[in-house]
């Protein structure tokens, strides 16, 4: 065991932190590949910008046109992908570890076809800004988890049927999404199903700012349940005999993982399957015997940028973020269910 | 770890019931302090029920465990955690999860943000993984070892915890015989050491060897309770198991050896020279087998191991 964690004790042993050195590798590498992918989005578009100019523009100095570009355009599209993608993975990373499933992710059970349909009737019917659309959506989120887990109820609470409910849950989502935008009248269905695609067009600072305190005042309470988390993927039985709240740390993720849920679907739209993969990925890169949620974070924030990124630019047409995701997570997604059905 | 506090665990009038299912009603039992309690009875009686009443992992619709005189439902979830440690009866390690790291996951209840790694969480896991022979096992993922290997671990986890109290739920079950034994001289070791330890087995010689205090249960409620060599007769197991039997002495230990009647009578009819010559010459020792004979052959009777959740 010594040798692969990083042990810091201070104050007479008062404080006592761990770290597993190939967790904080990892997790470096990977912010460091974000903060590198995410100044070459800077740098990149119609209008190239370089590197030093970039950095002008972030001092504020450099000409007017640049800073413009910088500044109120690729940055907050840029720290969005960043952040959403990191909501989405740590989301993902939450339900992964509650449901002990790599498929129980949000998407996959429905609880972000329920946000979009909370956000969708915000839209259709009060055509609400922000604030409205994340409101709607965390309480479509919550009230499909509340539905899903009592759908998946049987005097206890077993993973995969809680994912085979979802499923079937969000199937019902979709054409009740569907026939949403079908009803309405066609100016709002237009702008219901541009961002119905999972997009990052049009993002600016205004969406930036709430966003990014959203996001910070979901995260102390969420690291502060990961050790409890943890504790559960041991099952409830050893949980609660070593002194873990089971039903009270179930509920308080359960509410928190649909908060970063709504929080990217009411400012981006629904995208699938970052939730998805990147819990997994970053649980191979790390290596742990665990859901890891800051690793989760990262990969999520690097998956989604790069996702917009090729988006935009892989193609001669734009694409919605959320087209790339689904083609490439719907591969992963397959593998997935293949090899869980195997076994 | 020889300095355990004195503790006792007792059910008062504890009446538990799985929804609508009364499992026991009014049921009151104190566990020896220091002892080693073997909990027997047949498929379905409750034992496994009232250990998890024990652990808090069930609260009684009437009546109340009491730790020190205290009812556990009012001590906070870690307090408990750190007093009480069970080991359940099927428990599913989490995917790729290394046994070092399974094993630290007892210390939990010593744990807190600021306090994840002490000096102290370190002794307790390697004490741990001494006691269980499972420290060369550190870096081997849980899912990749053998039964045994993995039931050892998990008592590993639990003996991380340091409780004064061990609960454990038929911790021998689907291990083979030899790693049975292994365990149970692992559980009486640690109950040397001055741990109260609280164990549902199944197997009733087993039980009769390795308990100081055997207590025997049917339909919910407790028959009778004392040290095994007292209380282990051919008529209690027949009320408790309904199985016709003779009891005889153990020829390693003394302690009482039940060997069940059947039905076939060409068991009966085994040439007496069968008998091992150091069997203490009971009354009936004309059918005594050798400790690990016909009672542990899969599916015999009721004394056979059993599937899941009685």
């Amino acid at each position: 065991m010594k040798g692969r964690a990083l042990v810091l004790r201070l104050g007479r042993e008062r404080v006592s932190l761990r770290f597993e050195k190939r967790g904080l590798i990892v997790g470096g590498v990977l912010a460091a590949l974000g903060l590198l992918l995410a100044a070459f989005a800077l740098t990149f578009g119609t209008y190239p910008i370089v590197v030093s100019g970039i950095v002008r523009a972030l001092l504020g100095g450099g000409d007017e046109m640049a800073r413009t570009i910088v500044v109120e355009w690729r940055l907050p599209r840029v720290a969005l992908a960043l952040l959403l993608g990191a909501a989405l993975g740590m989301s993902g990373a939450i339900f992964q570890s509650l449901t002990r499933n790599p498929l129980g992710s949000p998407d996959v059970i429905g609880f972000s076809a329920g946000s979009y349909s909370g956000a969708l009737v915000v839209i259709l019917l009060f055509g609400g800004g922000y604030a409205e659309t994340a409101l709607g959506a965390l309480l479509g989120g919550l009230l499909t988890a509340t539905a899903v887990y009592l759908l998946a109820w049987r005097g206890g609470m077993q993973g995969f049927r809680l994912i085979i409910v979802g499923i079937g849950v969000a199937a019902m989502l979709s054409a009740l999404n569907a026939w949403m935008i079908r009803e309405a009248e066609l100016q709002v269905a237009m702008s219901a199903a541009v961002w119905g695609a999972g997009s990052l067009n049009g993002l600016g600072p205004e969406q930036l700012w709430p966003v990014a305190v959203t996001l910070g005042l979901l995260l102390p309470p969420i690291l502060l349940l990961a050790p409890a988390m943890r504790q559960l993927e041991l099952g409830d039985d050893v949980a609660r005999a070593t002194g873990v709240q089971a039903d009270r740390t179930r509920l308080g993720l359960t509410f928190l993982g649909v908060a970063l849920t709504a929080l990217a679907t009411a400012a981006a739209g629904p995208i699938a399957f970052i939730a998805l993969c990147a819990p997994q990925i970053a649980r191979r890169l790390s290596g742990a015997g665990h859901v890891a949620l800051v690793p989760s974070a990262l990969v999520g924030g690097f998956l989604l940028l790069s996702a917009d990124l090729a988006a935009q630019h892989a193609l001669p047409v734009q694409l919605p973020a959320g087209v790339m995701t689904v083609s490439l997570g719907g591969l992963y997604f397959l593998w997935l269910l293949l090899r869980e059905g195997r076994r | 770890m020889n300095e355990f506090a004195p503790t006792g665990l007792a059910a008062r009038g504890l009446t538990l019931r799985y929804g609508e299912r009364v499992i026991a009603e009014h049921l009151s039992l104190s566990l020896p302090n220091a002892g080693f309690t073997a909990i027997v009875g047949p498929n379905a009686c409750g034992k496994s029920t009232l250990l998890r009443a024990f652990a808090r992992l069930l609260l009684p619709q009437a009546g109340s465990v009491v730790l020190d005189g205290r009812n556990i439902a009012a001590l906070p979830a870690k307090a408990l955690a750190r007093r009480l440690g069970l080991l359940p009866q099927s428990a599913l390690p989490p995917d790729g999860i290394t046994v070092a790291d399974l094993v630290a996951r007892g210390r939990y209840p010593h744990q807190s943000w600021l306090r994840q790694w002490s000096r102290a969480d370190e002794a307790a896991i390697g004490t741990a993984m001494r006691a269980t022979g499972t420290t060369d096992l550190g870096h081997r993922q849980v899912d990749e070892l053998s039964g045994g290997q993995r039931q050892r671990v998990w008592l590993a986890m639990v003996l991380a915890q340091e409780t004064p109290i061990l609960l454990l739920d038929e911790p021998t079950t689907f291990l083979d015989i030899a790693h049975q034994i292994e365990l149970l001289d692992l559980l009486a070791d640690l109950n040397a050491e001055g741990r109260t330890v609280v164990a549902v087995l199944h197997d009733l010689n087993q039980a009769a060897r390795y308990a100081s205090h055997l207590v025997a249960m049917k339909d919910g409620a407790v028959v009778a309770e004392g040290p095994p060599g007292r209380i282990v007769t051919a008529e209690l197991v027949e009320t408790v198991f309904g199985l016709p039997c003779v009891v005889v002495a153990d020829p390693v230990t003394g302690t009482p050896l039940v060997v069940p009647k059947g039905r076939k009578a060409s068991v009966i009819d085994a040439p007496p020279s069968a008998t091992p010559a150091s069997v203490p010459a009971p009354a009936d020792s004309s059918s005594a087998a050798g400790p690990a004979g016909p009672l542990n052959r899969p599916g015999s009777s009721c004394l056979a191991r059993k599937p899941h959740h009685a």
